[in-house]
C-alpha cells in the first residue's frame, strides 16, 4: 500500500465521531462573518448597518486575486461592520447580522436531486472556474487558500491529474470521512468538474486506510467513471499535506520553494472542497456552510455538524452535549495543527474543519527539557529538515542559517513536536523563523 | 661541511629573495587607514551593540571621522557612551560636538498582573514572537506587553528585567544605554526610547492600546481609553495629541505640569523621578512600572 517517502508520525487515531452521521446545526442567533477567512487579501464588505441580508447575499466582495468574497449564510439584520474577535486570535474586521427567519436568495437551488456532470453540456473550464471564484470557495482542509487560484495553473505550468486529499490524517476529525460516506455522488462531481476545469483527464482519491467503508463506497461509485481510481494509502500523518499526498499517490517530489505543488502536475482539492464546488457550480449555492466535527474524549455526542459559517463555537458545542466540566483547552481544528482558542464567542469560518475539547488532564504541555540530541524529530520530518536546528536557529535569530537550512520548507505539521522526548517547543519556534525568513525574502524580492 | 654551507647560502638567498618581494608588495598593496579611526575607535565603549545604527564600533569610528571630514558630526551619537564619549570623538577629530539631551527606553505598557487579568494560559516556547504568531497572546490586550522577556534577551547591558510579580519589562535606568535594541526586539512596538528629562524626570503615557475605549477599558484597568481629557489640559503647551484613541505625550513640548497625570481618569499618565506631592489631590498610583 501506498504512502509518502520521508519522515511521519502515528497519533492515537481518536475518531470517536466517526459513526456519527451528519447532521444540521440550528440557526445561530447572531452570525459573524470574518472577512478574513481565506488566505491573501481581506474581503472588503459591501453591506452598512441596517442593510437587509438573506442567505447567499453577498457581504464582501475580493479583496484581490488571491482572496475570496463572502457571503451571508443567515438571513436579517446586518448590525454592525467592525473589528471582531475571530478563531486565530485577532480582532479583525468582520459583519454581525442579527439572523431573522431564514429566508434564502432565489438563484439557489435548494433540491437535494444529483446533477451530473452530462446534465450541463454547455459548462466549460472557464465557466466553472468564474463559478467557483464567484461562490468563495476556499481550501477546506483548513489552509483556506482560495481555489480558482490553485485552478489557475500560471503560464508555462500544465496539469496532468487532480488528487482529492480525503486522507484526513489529523487525528480525531471525521467531516471528511463522513462527507464520502453520505455524499458519494456529489463528491465524485465536483471530482470531474475539477479535472474539467484544468483540462486533465486523470483524476485520483486519495483515502487512508482507517476509513475502509469510505474507500469501498467511493471505489463503487467511481467504477462508473474510468477515469476516476481511488488509492487506499497507509495510515501516517501528515499524509493530508499537499506535498506527501502528491509523493504517496503518484510517486512524485514537489521541490523546495518557490517550486509550487504545480511543478509536479498535480492538483490537489480536499474532498469538503470538491463538495462545495458541485454545490456552487450545479445547484448555484455560494460556500454559506460546511462540515465541523465536535470533538473530545469528555463531550458528550462527538458529532459531525453542517452549520452554517458565522454560528459561534459555544452554539455548535452545545448542541453537542454542552461544555464538559474539565475542559482544559479547545482546539480550533485537528490536534495537530489547530490552534487552541481564547473564547467560545468566536464564529466558524470556512476553514473550521473541527472543534476539539480537551480535558484538563490532557491540556497542558509537558514541561520542555533539553535537547539529547537524539535526532527523533530529523527522521519524523515529512519534508526532510532538520527540526532541532531550525528552532536552535530561530530562537538565536539566525535568520540566515535558517534560510540556509531550508526553513520556508517547512510545513508546520508538528511532527518533530509531536515525536520529541523532551517535549521541546520545536514547531513554536520554527514558525517564527519561517514567518521571519519569508518576510525576509520577499522584502529581497520585492527590491 | 660543504652541505652546510650550501644550505645556509641557499636559505639565505630564498629568504633575501622573499624579503624583496614582500617590500615592494607591501608598498604597493599598502591601505592607508586614517588613523583617526583607530584613536576613535579606541574611545569608544566597545560593546558592538549596533545602537548608534552602524555595524559596531569601528564603522561608527570610520563614520565619525568622514563626517568630521564633511565638516559636522550632528546626527552621529553612540548611545551608550553618550556625551562624554562624543566630547573625547570631538576632541579627537577637533570638532565641536553640539549636546544631545540623553535617552531611556520606556515600556509603554502598564497590563501588570492586577490591571490586566489574564483570560488564557500559554505553555509554549517562552517568546514573545511565538505569542504574536498565536494571535492575541494570553490576555485580552490586542496591543499590550506579552511579558515574554524578548526585550531582555536582546539587552546587552543587563538594564532591562521583567518583573515576576507584575509580569512586565522594568528598565534600570542606571544601566540603560537606549541603545535601542529592546525596542526593536519588541513584536508590538510598545519600548520607547524617549528623551531622559531633566533629573530623570519625565511624563509618559503608559499605554499602547489603541482599541476604541469600550474594549480597551474591558481589557485593562490601566489603558488609555483615548478620552482626550489630558489633551484639553494641555492646551496651552499642544504637547498631548491623541492618535487612534491613544494619546501621546511630546516629550520636546512638555513642561512637566502634571496636570495630565491628575487629568487621567485611568491613572495612565505616569510621572517619573518626581518628588512626591503633597497629599492635596488624590495620590497617583504607586510608580510601579519601570
Amino acid at each position: 500500500m501506498k504512502t509518502f517517502k520521508l519522515g511521519g508520525v502515528h497519533p492515537e487515531e481518536n475518531k470517536l465521531s466517526a459513526a456519527s452521521p451528519i447532521r444540521g446545526a440550528a440557526l445561530p442567533k447572531q452570525a459573524v462573518f470574518s472577512m478574513f477567512q481565506h488566505i491573501g487579501a481581506p474581503a472588503n464588505p459591501v453591506v452598512k448597518k441596517g442593510d437587509t441580508v438573506k442567505v447567499g447575499t453577498l457581504l464582501g466582495e475580493a479583496g484581490g486575486f488571491v482572496s475570496a468574497p463572502v457571503f451571508s449564510s443567515v438571513s436579517g439584520t446586518v448590525n454592525k461592520v467592525d473589528v471582531a474577535l475571530d478563531a486565530s486570535g485577532l480582532r479583525r474586521m468582520a459583519v454581525t447580522v442579527d439572523v431573522e427567519g431564514d429566508e434564502w436568495e432565489d438563484s439557489i437551488d435548494r433540491s437535494k436531486d444529483l446533477v451530473k456532470l452530462n446534465d450541463r453540456p454547455e459548462l466549460d473550464g472557464k465557466a466553472i472556474v468564474d463559478k467557483v471564484k464567484a461562490a468563495g470557495i476556499v481550501g477546506m482542509g483548513g489552509a483556506t487558500f482560495p481555489t480558482h487560484v490553485k485552478l489557475c495553473p500560471p503560464p508555462g505550468k500544465v496539469a496532468e491529474c487532480v488528487i482529492v486529499n480525503a486522507v484526513e490524517c489529523e487525528p480525531y476529525l471525521t467531516a471528511d470521512h463522513r462527507l464520502m460516506l453520505e455524499h458519494p455522488e456529489e463528491v465524485l462531481v465536483g471530482l470531474q468538474l475539477v479535472m474539467k476545469a484544468v483540462g486533465v483527464n486523470k483524476g485520483y482519491i486519495g483515502i487512508e486506510n482507517n476509513k475502509p467503508d469510505a474507500i469501498k463506497l467511493m471505489t463503487e461509485h467511481a467504477a462508473k467513471y474510468p477515469e476516476i481510481e481511488v488509492v487506499p494509502l497507509k495510515v501516517k500523518y501528515p499524509q493530508g499535506g499537499e506535498k506527501q499526498l502528491i509523493d504517496a499517490v503518484i510517486g512524485r517530489q514537489v521541490p523546495a520553494p518557490p517550486a509550487l505543488p504545480i511543478d509536479t502536475g498535480a492538483i490537489v482539492q480536499n474532498v469538503g472542497t470538491c463538495f462545495a464546488i458541485y454545490e456552487a457550480v450545479m445547484k448555484n449555492k455560494p460556500l454559506i456552510d460546511r462540515i465541523i466535527t465536535v470533538t473530545g474524549k469528555s463531550v458528550k455526542q462527538p458529532s459531525n455538524l453542517l452549520a452554517r459559517l458565522g454560528t459561534p463555537f459555544q452554539q455548535l458545542i452545545d448542541e453537542c452535549g454542552g461544555l464538559p466540566e474539565d475542559t482544559g483547552k479547545i482546539i480550533g481544528g485537528g490536534p495537530m495543527m489547530g490552534k487552541a482558542l481564547l473564547s467560545l464567542e468566536v464564529p466558524m469560518t470556512k476553514g473550521s474543519s473541527g472543534l476539539l475539547i480537551m480535558p484538563e488532564s490532557e491540556a497542558r504541555r509537558a514541561e520542555a527539557q533539553p535537547c539529547i540530541r537524539c535526532a527523533k524529530c530529523v527522521g519524523a520530518c515529512p519534508m526532510g529538515l532538520e527540526p532541532y536546528l531550525l528552532a536552535r536557529m530561530s530562537e538565536q535569530f539566525d535568520w540566515e542559517a535558517a534560510e540556509q537550512n531550508d526553513i520556508p520548507s517547512c510545513i508546520e505539521c508538528g511532527s518533530c513536536q509531536f515525536t520529541c522526548p523532551s517535549h521541546r517547543p520545536l514547531l513554536d519556534r520554527i514558525r517564527v523563523g519561517k514567518a521571519t525568513v519569508m518576510g525576509i525574502i520577499r522584502s529581497r524580492s520585492q527590491k | 661541511m660543504n652541505l652546510i654551507l650550501l644550505a645556509i647560502i641557499a636559505l639565505g638567498a630564498i629568504g633575501l629573495i622573499a624579503s624583496v618581494l614582500l617590500y615592494f608588495a607591501s608598498r604597493k598593496f599598502a591601505v592607508h587607514e586614517d588613523e583617526r579611526i583607530g584613536q576613535v575607535s579606541a574611545v569608544l565603549p566597545q560593546a558592538n551593540c549596533g545602537g548608534c545604527g552602524f555595524p559596531g564600533c569601528a564603522g561608527f569610528a570610520g563614520a565619525c571621522v568622514k563626517a568630521a571630514d564633511a565638516g559636522s558630526l550632528e546626527g552621529l551619537l553612540c548611545p551608550v557612551g553618550g556625551q562624554p564619549v562624543m566630547g573625547q570623538v570631538a576632541d579627537i577629530l577637533g570638532m565641536k560636538v553640539e549636546a544631545s539631551a540623553p535617552k531611556i527606553a520606556v515600556v509603554r505598557c502598564n497590563g501588570s498582573c492586577e490591571n490586566r487579568p489574564r483570560i488564557a494560559e500559554f505553555d509554549g516556547a517562552e517568546s514573545c514572537k511565538v505569542l504574536q504568531m498565536i494571535g492575541m497572546g494570553d490576555t485580552a490586550c490586542s496591543y499590550g506587553c506579552y511579558g515574554c522577556g524578548d526585550c531582555t534577551r536582546q539587552c546587552k547591558f543587563d538594564a532591562i528585567h521583567i518583573n515576576p510579580e507584575t509580569r512586565l519589562p522594568e528598565v534600570d535606568e542606571e544601566k540603560c544605554t537606549a541603545c535601542g535594541a529592546c525596542a526593536k526586539a519588541c513584536p508590538r512596538q510598545i519600548i520607547e526610547i524617549r528623551l531622559k528629562g531633566p533629573k530623570g524626570r519625565r511624563v509618559v503615557v503608559l499605554c499602547s492600546n489603541k482599541d476604541k475605549g469600550a474594549m480597551a477599558n474591558k481589557v485593562c484597568k490601566a489603558s488609555c481609553i483615548g478620552c482626550g481629557k489630558c489633551v484639553k489640559t494641555c492646551d496651552k503647551f499642544e504637547a498631548i495629541t491623541l492618535n487612534r484613541n491613544l494619546a501621546y505625550i511630546d516629550a520636546e513640548k512638555c513642561k512637566m505640569c502634571l496636570k495630565c497625570v491628575d487629568a487621567c481618569p485611568k491613572h495612565a499618565i505616569h510621572a517619573f523621578n518626581f518628588p512626591p506631592r503633597k497629599p492635596k489631590v488624590e495620590t497617583p498610583k504607586t510608580e510601579e512600572a519601570v
